[in-house]
């Protein structure tokens, strides 16, 4: 104990060091960031006023948490560092197999009921909406990103442009024609593949930061073109009053050929963002079952050996022009989907929803959940956007900050903060192991150690 | 037009590979025999991988003609129209003959069925060695999965299929000595397991040609004799041919049938082993020296 006890004396004048050294960059970072603000006042001019409470509470609380890192943490991380066993991630892997898949599965599908039970209709919309319906749709688009990152290695930055070709397809088709959600869904996901193959070919023989480059480029123009082909997109204004998905042609309406009344129950809102729930949750199932299967078959096999090795790919006879065509159709198809029941959902869609914003999201889900992984990419989306639409919520720090403080403001710097500690703890991210397609005697989890994250 | 010998399954013609200025390979011609192991050997960047990247379809070669056959010996009477044909390849019911420079390198791999082997190993690291060969076995399996869509829905005939490759896969592993290790991922291999599996690897696409980028580089001499056994095995067993780069020369001369040697991209020897080996162009080429002043430095060095 006595030498433990003169160790944090002894690191006490280097931790003060490195905390006052730590505030400092926090004062020159924050200080534009937070300690002024431009507000527009009454006469419609820009006025400049400052925050000096909230900076000196950011810059007081970063330097007291490099105090205690230095002084209590860091020691103890490099010990625990070398003492973790391999193995621990391995069995937490197998129980994560064995356990977590039913039960998270069970709570999705009991999920709405258990919250009409615990806060009554009223309340139920507004958490199966944002929470359950909002995660589910990052949770498919994450798993249909993971085919083209985690299996075939190709780095995507552009993935919300098919997410957008679907919301528009959907909103464009089902206003001019009348078709239904359930003809124009798999059509969405049609059209969202053929500019998955569109965008595949002039990329095909770009790898790394140049792939990512042309990717980014690519869901820029989508939404460029979007903003301004006016005629048809309407622009900014966006598309309003898309048709709502019925049930098998029941509308979910107060009329008297609606839902509640057909089903003789009283008009709620419930009805139809349950609905909605379950076709989220089947449709992101599918991406999953898809996900799941194609890894097993030999194309999945196929994505996975170009990403470790493409000329071996060459010399054992594999077209990899095809596979990684096929890898961007069938991950841009899952984008349809989810982006044309975005624009049934939403009954509104402008270029706004499909910023490169949704697009980093995306990828920071399948990065944070691990390449390759379903129940991290699932969970890292638990993670990132519950955690989102959590902070909308949180009410008491309004209390300590005033009232026109918003918390979703800080998301960023959460984001940010979340990113960094993966990268310092987990750099492979949250599951880093990868499971056999197939085995002879035993199936053992690969470490990510010897897995490519690929350079394309 | 020379008289094709009914057991030849390449034929390398004038094979000429420029890059820029520098010529790698120069007018280069030899053959490679039925169920025969041929070596390549040259000196350091005497093109011997130029050549091999142009036989897999790796380099577009910009001269030559590279002619591989398989099946029935007479379709060789094909090649000429072939040639003036502009098609890549001319597949009968007998057998088949292929104008490999005309062919990208998957095809010549796919359609030709010409396997290969790096000289630094290409293997993939993060798969286990079972999904290392199924990976090989990825066109049949393919086709079988009825392109994905019949494997999607789990039907019958894939998973029959899927069957069958993984006894194939069994039964390399078994031949190469790695079934203990089927399961583990290939990366964690030691050295001379890795040069082994690249090359079971490489036997899981059935070749006709096999074409083995140094294989004992890096073994120590048990392993490398063991080497020797596995491809004379593998040679007398399955009929292939094997094109060999070696620089280890008790490998060269223990199973090689004929031997091509190359210096500055130039053929400069072409013959039975024991010929080539006591060619005093090929030790010179060997030495650095020119022929005439091989018998002065081998007196020097004392051999």
């Amino acid at each position: 104990m006595q030498p433990a006890a003169a160790n944090i004396g002894a690191r006490f004048p280097q931790a003060l060091r490195d905390a006052g050294l730590t505030a400092l960059i926090a004062l020159g970072v924050f200080l534009p960031l937070v300690g002024f603000q431009t507000v527009t006042n009454i006469r419609d001019a820009l006025t400049l006023t400052t925050r000096w409470p909230l900076l000196l509470f950011l810059v007081g609380s970063i330097a007291a948490v490099r105090f205690v890192y230095v002084v209590a943490l860091a020691p103890r991380f490099e010990r625990g560092a070398r003492l973790i066993p391999q193995r621990a991630s391995a069995a937490a892997a197998n129980i994560l197999r064995n356990w977590f898949i039913p039960f998270a599965v069970a709570f999705v599908i009991v999920y709405p009921m258990l919250v009409v039970l615990t806060v009554g209709f009223g309340g139920a919309v507004r958490w199966i909406d944002n929470f359950g319906i909002q995660i589910l749709i990052y949770v498919m688009l994450g798993w249909g990103l993971n085919i083209v990152v985690g299996l075939a290695g190709l780095l995507d930055l552009g993935y919300v442009a098919f997410y957008a070709v679907g919301a528009y397809s959907y909103a464009l088709l089902a206003k001019a024609f009348g078709l239904s959600f359930w003809i124009l869904l798999p059509l969405a996901g049609t059209l969202a593949s053929f500019w998955g193959i569109l965008l595949g070919f002039p990329v095909l023989r770009l790898r790394g930061d140049y792939l990512a480059i042309v990717t980014l480029a690519f869901g820029e123009i989508i939404r460029l073109i979007l903003i301004n082909w006016v005629p048809v997109t309407n622009g900014y204004a966006g598309i309003g009053s898309i048709p709502r998905p019925t049930f098998f042609g029941i509308p979910f309406n107060a009329d008297d050929n609606g839902f509640a009344a057909v089903f003789g129950l009283e008009f709620s809102p419930i009805y139809r963002v349950g609905f909605l729930y379950y076709v989220i949750l089947a449709l992101a199932l599918v991406t999953c079952f898809f996900n799941v299967r194609l890894r097993r078959l030999p194309i999945g096999r196929a994505w996975e050996a170009l990403r470790e090795d493409e000329i071996a790919c060459r010399s054992l006879g594999i077209n990899t022009t095809n596979t990684k065509l096929t890898a961007f159709a069938m991950g841009a198809m899952f984008a349809g989907f989810a982006g044309s029941f975005f624009a049934a959902r939403q009954g509104f869609i402008s270029p706004e929803s499909f910023t490169f914003l949704e697009s980093a999201t995306i990828v920071a889900i399948v990065v944070l959940g691990g390449m390759g992984s379903q129940i991290g990419v699932a969970i890292a989306a638990v993670i990132m956007i519950g955690g989102t639409e959590m902070m909308r919520r949180i009410e008491f720090l309004k209390q300590i900050f005033g009232p026109t403080f918003d918390p979703t403001q800080y998301r960023m710097l959460l984001f940010g903060l979340a990113m960094v500690a993966i990268m310092r703890w987990r750099p492979r991210g949250l599951i880093a192991t990868r499971t056999p397609s197939a085995f002879l005697r035993k199936r053992r989890n690969i470490s990510v150690d010897l897995v490519k994250e690929g350079r394309g | 037009m020379t008289a094709h010998d009914g057991s030849t399954v390449l034929r390398v013609e004038h094979l000429s590979m420029r890059f820029g200025g520098l010529v790698a390979v120069d007018d280069l011609s030899f053959e490679v025999q039925r169920g025969t192991i041929t070596a390549l050997i040259g000196p350091n960047g005497a093109g011997k991988t130029t050549v091999f990247n142009c036989i897999t379809g790796f380099y577009r070669p910009t001269e030559g003609r590279l002619a591989l056959q398989r099946g029935d010996p007479a379709v060789w009477q094909a090649l000429e129209a072939l040639t003036n044909s502009g098609q890549r390849g001319v597949l009968r019911p007998d057998g088949a003959l292929f104008l490999l420079e005309r062919m990208p390198d998957y095809l010549v791999a796919q359609q030709a069925r010409v396997a290969r082997t790096f000289q630094n190993i290409r293997l993939f690291a993060g798969m286990t060695v079972l999904e290392n060969l199924l990976v090989a076995q990825h066109n049949p399996l393919m086709l079988a999965s009825g392109y994905t869509v019949l494997g999607l829905l789990g039907l019958p005939p894939y998973a029959a299929a899927e069957r069958v490759a993984r006894d194939k896969a069994r039964h390399w592993l078994e031949r190469f000595s790695l079934i203990e290790r089927a399961d583990d991922p290939a990366g964690e291999l030691p050295y001379g397991a890795q040069r082994r599996l690249e090359i079971a690897r490489a036997m899981c696409t059935d070749p006709v040609l096999l074409c083995l980028d140094e294989p004992a580089a890096g073994l120590n001499p048990r392993e490398s004799a063991e080497l020797n056994e596995l491809l004379l095995l593998i040679r007398d067993e399955c009929a292939i041919s094997m094109l060999l780069i070696e620089h280890d020369m008790s490998v060269v001369m223990n199973i090689s049938d004929h031997v091509v040697v190359l210096d500055y991209g130039i053929k400069i020897a072409d013959g039975a082993p024991e010929a080539v080996r006591n060619d005093p162009k090929v030790i010179g080429a060997y030495l650095g020296v020119g022929d005439e002043e091989v018998a002065r430095v081998e007196a020097e060095v004392g051999l």
